[in-house]
Order: C-alpha cells, then sequence, then structure tokens
C-alpha cells in the first residue's frame, strides 16, 4: 500500500476512491435537483436487453459525468417496446422512451439529457401515478 | 472499486449485529453470486442508521429504499425481486405506526426528514473498516487543510469562532478548551478522546466509534496540531466491543496510508493514537477520573484546578474532549465556521445527537439542529407515544438530568434551556415516559444506578445518595410521610452543594425535578397511599367485588400466599394481611370481579 505523502497524493487518492460511492451520494440528492432514469426491468425487459441498455446508461453517464441517478423499476406495461427506459429531468414532464437500445441509450443522454432535445421513440404517458 | 449499478447498504452496528446481521451480509453475497449478480450489486456494511427499532436495516442505493427487520431468509427474495427486477420487496417496508401507511424509501420518512446530520454524517453511509470511502468522503482533507494553511493559532480561532460546545454534557466552548491546553508550554501534552459513554441509554459515541471511526482519529489529529501534542488516547469501555475492533482496524490503516505517524502529510507533524480500555465506570467518564483511570490508579475525580489543560496524562497538559465533539470538527474545518455557527440557535450551534428510548415508537439514534422542540423530536421523528397512550414526561441527561414534562414541549432544546427547565444536556439520552410510569419509581431507578456507581470517595456522594435512595424506596412502599418529602429535598441540594466532581452534583437532579414537577404524584404516595400510575405494588389495594364473584374459586387457586378465602359458589374475600399485591388474581378472574385501587 502506497503512503499518503502529501496533500496533492491525498486529493489524488479521493479522486480514485470516489467512483466506488458516488451512487450513494447521488442516492442523496434531492429528487428535484437530478436527472433520474429508470430502466424497465420486468422479465420481459431483460429479455428484450434490458440489462445491456442500464449498463450502458451507466457507463455513458460516469463517462460524460453527467448528474443521473439510474434505477431500475417494475414492468411499466409498454411490452411492445422494450426496453422502455423513463427519463426525469429536473423541471419536466417525465419522458418514457420505447425500445431503448445500448446506441439509443446513447443518443437519449446526449439529446434529451444535455439539450432537451427529444429523440424518437416517445411512448406518450397514458396513465397517472398517485406519487405525482 | 468497480462500478455497480446498485449497494446493498447492512447496518452492522451492535443493534442490528445483535439480530443477526453480520450473517444477513454474508447471505446476501451468497445470494448475488447465486443468481449472477455479483457483479451488478455490492454488499456493504456499514454504521449504525440511527432506526435501531426496527432492525436489522437494509437500505437499497440508488432507490433508498428502506427494508426493516430484515432476517438472513429474506435475502433470496430481494435478490430475486428487487436486485434483479426492480420490484420492491413489499412486506419488508417500514409502515408508518400512526397513519400505517407504507414507506417506500428513507426520504419520505418522518424519522429522517427533520433530522441534520453532522457528526453521523457518515454513519449507514460508507463501510467503517474501509478508509478509502472515508476518504471518498473528504475524510483527512481538513487534517491536510489545517496542516498546510493555518498555523495552530489560526485552527483554534477557525473553532473558537464555529460556537462548537463539548457534547459529553457540560457545553464548554471547545475551541476555548483547546486554546488553553495551548498556551501550556510542556515538553509533553496529550489529546485524550473521552469514549467512555455511560448514561444508561445513551450509545451515540458507540455508534460513532464503530460507524465512523477515522472522523474521530482524524479529529484528534487536528486536535494535537493545534495543542502542540504528538500522542493521542481513546478512553473507551470494555464492553464496547465492536467499536473497539472498528477503531484498531481504522488506526492500523491511518498507519499504513501515513495519515498517522511521523511527518503527517509532507508536514513536520507527528501524531499517533493508542486506545486505554475502562472498566466501564460511569465516573471514568468525568475527565479527572478517566485520567486516572489511564494513570493506572483508581478511577477517582480529584479537585479541579488544576485542569487537564495544565495538568493532565502523566502530570502533561491534556486535552479531553468527547467522541461525538470530536466527529464534527473536520466538518467545521471544510465547510468553514460560518457555515456551523449558522445551524441552532443564539448560544448552541450545530447539531446535537439524541439516543430515543422508552416508550416511543421510534427508538433510535437522532441528530437534530439545536434549538428543535421536543414536541418535534417525539412526535415527528419519534413517531409518538407507543400504543397511543399519553405522554408524560422525557428523561434527558440520564442520571445526571431531569424530567421534562408536557408544559416543556415547545421550548427549544439546547444547553441553556434545558439547564433552565431543570434538567441538562447530558450526553444525549432521551427516555420516554407514559401515562403508566410512576415519577417516585423513576427516580428511585436513576438513584439505583448513583448508588451503584458512586466511586465512595465523598461522604456526601456515597452516603447521601443511599439515603436518597432508602427514602424513595420507602415512598414507594408507603411508608413514606410528608417529611419525607422535605428530607428529600434538603438532603439533595446538600449533596449538590458539597460534592467535588459532576457525579454527585447532579445525581439529586432526577429526584429535584420529579418533587418539582409531579409533587401531586409524591404526596398521593404518602398521604392517601396511592400510586396513581398503578405501577407500586405494594400502593395497590386488591378486593373482590362481591356483586360480581361467582364463587369459581379461579382465584384461590392462583393465590400463591392462600390470601383469598370463601366458600364455593359465594363471594370470595381477599385478607389483606397475606396479599402480596401480585395481581395473579386479577389476571385470574373471568368476571371482572376482583377491583385494584
Amino acid at each position: 500500500m502506497n503512503k499518503i505523502k502529501s496533500l496533492d497524493d491525498l486529493r489524488r487518492m479521493k479522486q480514485a476512491v470516489e467512483s466506488g460511492i458516488d451512487i450513494r451520494e447521488k442516492g442523496d440528492v434531492p429528487e428535484e435537483k437530478i436527472v433520474q432514469i429508470r430502466v424497465a426491468m420486468a422479465t420481459c425487459g431483460i429479455a428484450a436487453g434490458a440489462r445491456d441498455t442500464m449498463n450502458a446508461l451507466i457507463e455513458k453517464v460516469n463517462k460524460d459525468n453527467i448528474h443521473a441517478v439510474i434505477t431500475q423499476g417494475g414492468c411499466m406495461g409498454y411490452c411492445y417496446a422494450e426496453p422502455t427506459v423513463e427519463v426525469r429531468v429536473p423541471g419536466k414532464e417525465p419522458v418514457v422512451f420505447g425500445d431503448v437500445d445500448t446506441k439509443k441509450a446513447a443518443e437519449i443522454i446526449d439529446k434529451y439529457v444535455k439539450d432537451g432535445e427529444l429523440v424518437e421513440g416517445i411512448i406518450p404517458m397514458n396513465f397517472q401515478s398517485i406519487n405525482q | 472499486m468497480g462500478q455497480y449499478k446498485m449497494h446493498l447498504l447492512v447496518c452492522g452496528g451492535t443493534g442490528c449485529r445483535a439480530s443477526e446481521s453480520a450473517r444477513l451480509v454474508d447471505v446476501l453475497g451468497e445470494e448475488l453470486v447465486k443468481q449472477g449478480l455479483e457483479k451488478d450489486a455490492q454488499v456493504v456494511t456499514t454504521g449504525c442508521f440511527g432506526f435501531c427499532e426496527k432492525g436489522p436495516i437494509v437500505k437499497i442505493i440508488p432507490d433508498n429504499t428502506f427494508y426493516v427487520h430484515v432476517m438472513p431468509e429474506d435475502a433470496a427474495e430481494i435478490v430475486a425481486e428487487h436486485v434483479l427486477k426492480g420490484r420492491r420487496v413489499a412486506r419488508l417496508l417500514y409502515q408508518d405506526p400512526n397513519s400505517g401507511e407504507t414507506i417506500e424509501d428513507s426520504k419520505h420518512m418522518g424519522f429522517y426528514q427533520k433530522q441534520l446530520r453532522i457528526a453521523l454524517r457518515n454513519c449507514g453511509f460508507i463501510d467503517p473498516e474501509c478508509i478509502d470511502e472515508y476518504i471518498a468522503r473528504d475524510g483527512y482533507a481538513a487534517l491536510g487543510k489545517v496542516l498546510t494553511e493555518y498555523t495552530p493559532e489560526q485552527a483554534i480561532d477557525i473553532l473558537k469562532k464555529s460556537g462548537l460546545r463539548g457534547r459529553g454534557g457540560a457545553g464548554f466552548p471547545t475551541g476555548i478548551k483547546w486554546e488553553i491546553a495551548a498556551k501550556n508550554a510542556a515538553d509533553q501534552k496529550y489529546v485524550i478522546c473521552n469514549a467512555d459513554e455511560g448514561d444508561p441509554g445513551a450509545f451515540m459515541d458507540r455508534s460513532i466509534s464503530e460507524g465512523d471511526p477515522h472522523s474521530v482519529l482524524e479529529a484528534m489529529a487536528i486536535n494535537g496540531y493545534c495543542i502542540g501534542a504528538n500522542k493521542g488516547f481513546i478512553y473507551i469501555r470494555a464492553e464496547y466491543p465492536l467499536a473497539i475492533q472498528r477503531l484498531e482496524i481504522a488506526i492500523r490503516q491511518a498507519r499504513e496510508y501515513g495519515l498517522l505517524g511521523t511527518g503527517i502529510l509532507g508536514s513536520d507533524f507527528d501524531f499517533d493514537v493508542e486506545l486505554r480500555y475502562g472498566a466501564g465506570a460511569f465516573v471514568c467518564g468525568e475527565e479527572t477520573a478517566l485520567i486516572h483511570s489511564m494513570e493506572g490508579e483508581r478511577g477517582e475525580p480529584t479537585v479541579k484546578p488544576p485542569f487537564p489543560a495544565e495538568s493532565g496524562y502523566l502530570g502533561k497538559p491534556s486535552n479531553v474532549n468527547n467522541v461525538e465533539t470530536f466527529a464534527n470538527v473536520p466538518v467545521i474545518y471544510l465547510k468553514g465556521p460560518e457555515w456551523f455557527a449558522s445551524i441552532g440557535n443564539e448560544r448552541s450551534k450545530g447539531t446535537k445527537v439524541f439516543a430515543l428510548a422508552g416508550k416511543i415508537n421510534n427508538v433510535g439514534l437522532i441528530e437534530v439542529p439545536m434549538g428543535i422542540t421536543l414536541r418535534e423530536v417525539i412526535y415527528e421523528i419519534g413517531g409518538g407515544i407507543k400504543d397511543g397512550k399519553k405522554f408524560k414526561a422525557v428523561q434527558t441527561g440520564g442520571p445526571s438530568g431531569g424530567c421534562l414534562t408536557e408544559k416543556h414541549l415547545d421550548t427549544p432544546i439546547d444547553f441553556d434551556n434545558l439547564l433552565a427547565s431543570g434538567s441538562m444536556m447530558g450526553s444525549g439520552g432521551m427516555i420516554v415516559m407514559d401515562e403508566d410510569d410512576c415519577m417516585p419509581a423513576v427516580a428511585k431507578y436513576y438513584l439505583e444506578f448513583t448508588v451503584e456507581e458512586s466511586c465512595g470517595k465523598c461522604a456526601p456522594c456515597r452516603v447521601g445518595n443511599k439515603r436518597l435512595h432508602e427514602t424513595l424506596e420507602k415512598i414507594c412502599e408507603g411508608k413514606g410521610t410528608e417529611a419525607d418529602l422535605d428530607y428529600l429535598r434538603n438532603l439533595s441540594s446538600v449533596i449538590k452543594d458539597t460534592s467535588l466532581c459532576g457525579l454527585g452534583q447532579t445525581s439529586p437532579n432526577p429526584v429535584l425535578s420529579t418533587l418539582d414537577n409531579f409533587w401531586d404524584e409524591y404526596v398521593a404516595h404518602v398521604t392517601t397511599r396511592t400510586c396513581p400510575s398503578g405501577r407500586c405494588k405494594a400502593l395497590l389495594h386488591y378486593s373482590i367485588d362481591t356483586e360480581k364473584c361467582t364463587g369459581c374459586t379461579a382465584c384461590v387457586r392462583v393465590c400463591s400466599t392462600a390470601a383469598i378465602t370463601g366458600e364455593k359458589r359465594q363471594p370470595h374475600v381477599i385478607h389483606q394481611d397475606k396479599c402480596i399485591h401480585c395481581g395473579a388474581c386479577f389476571d385470574k378472574c373471568k368476571f371482572a370481579a376482583i377491583n385494584v385501587q
């Protein structure tokens, strides 16, 4: 184990280890201050590749340093369009995207999350949640 | 550290471990492997979440799902449902005791909404056995900042500006304490952390040592730099094995990283920490007694002055602070004294950790800003009184504190207000009592503790507390007189005025505050010989309602002293001279024919 010999060493050390608990820090951020992305991960979603989609989203968000928390959710009912992903940008209505493969996942981050530009494949919300 | 999609935080505090949380960690890990998800989710053992009432606790990150009472048998379902499919396991979620509503995540729990966690910032968040996680949370950055940017005088000044006061009980300004120790020149000085938490029901120092040990080490090193000490000791009671283990691991890791040792972070400052074990004597929480115990002497207090800052451990200037005080220090340097001083109220800054216990729904550990009211703590965070009973009193400050009543519910909690109300902050124990609790009996309980824990050095404490206890016993047995009440009051003030250390000076507080606030209850015990809350068995009077008694003889058969007689199918009689007030007949009677008064 290397010794930490200076404050710069300590800072470098922090940078190296902070990603390990990043997910916990984000979990603590109030909902209205962070982008929330929920991947539907019921049986049909997983069968359609939701796991790959989720991994791609996590990778992309980390690479581009986006303040977002990615969780998995249950079935949203859009079985024809799996994998489905719900994106909540603070201050905006949630948007659900269908048929999100790894490529589409990156596109959603690049266009919708970063610039607010809609991408194809939006599923109109046909229900209201009691939580809202 | 890899990139996990999900973290399963499992409480590894003493409370949850007592309910098998250590095995739960193993089983969760095995299940993840079994279901092929070990790369997706990570199981982390953390410190205490504070919600001890419902342990073992598992918190799932990032969705903040809060599972309560999780048993090893539940692991497979959590992994199969939540980790794999993202579906919460509804039966393990927390239910609000008042509304009966199921609450899905910690952000919506009343228990957490009013809390502000500074001293407990890392408890339940990081793995206390992993220094990297502490560093990831800006750990040791405050030490680095102090060593590179400030002179000891400047660093002490910052602490003074923050307004931090000692969290061990008396509330002495920490910055001033450091300044005094710094000004006393000597070839050797010491930093001592008081982890001899002795108040019954208080466990914040244990939880911090278990959940965030590095914050204590970091603060001690800062303290060492400020006062010119290169050696620190943590005095901890041997009955805290898990806290000792976690502190030992933390010290070893900090030494390996060079964060303890010589030339810390490239400076010319050396500092190291060792543990010293106490045998669990209450009086050793008093700083002079603690130092004598460390020196191998009897754990007895001595007269101050000289204060430890002049002549402490081995006669050298020593600074003693308790665990919670130290845990606040690093954040003050990182976020600035103004930030800290903006929390709390006029004369008490920052937050205070309280251990909620007794007749309250959410027993556990909480941290709240100074100045919050008792009502908010008991009803909003604590979830109200158990079983819908009526609130009667809350005892703060342990055996040295007093009882606060309904009329104090809206008083802001801080050092000075609690003193003015006849109690004290103490280390932060809060024991809630309901209508069924008898106040003279409560005072008796605390005196029992003080009699046991008095070191015996001064007569007022050694003999006086014993006499107080005997008088209270007499009152609870229905043998007291009105003169006894005056005696209690007079003796109490003598003990307070003539004892040497904090133990004797405060031990009559439970008696005095219950006399003040519950005078009628004492009077009932000594005049009509009744116990209004029905707690004092000797004062209960059992009799048989001849109208209702069918003469079934069920009571005769359970009476262990043959105090009940009567013909079959005829009303029975209880002979008061033989009755021991055990209540067995009352429980047995099917016709509600037994009256209790």
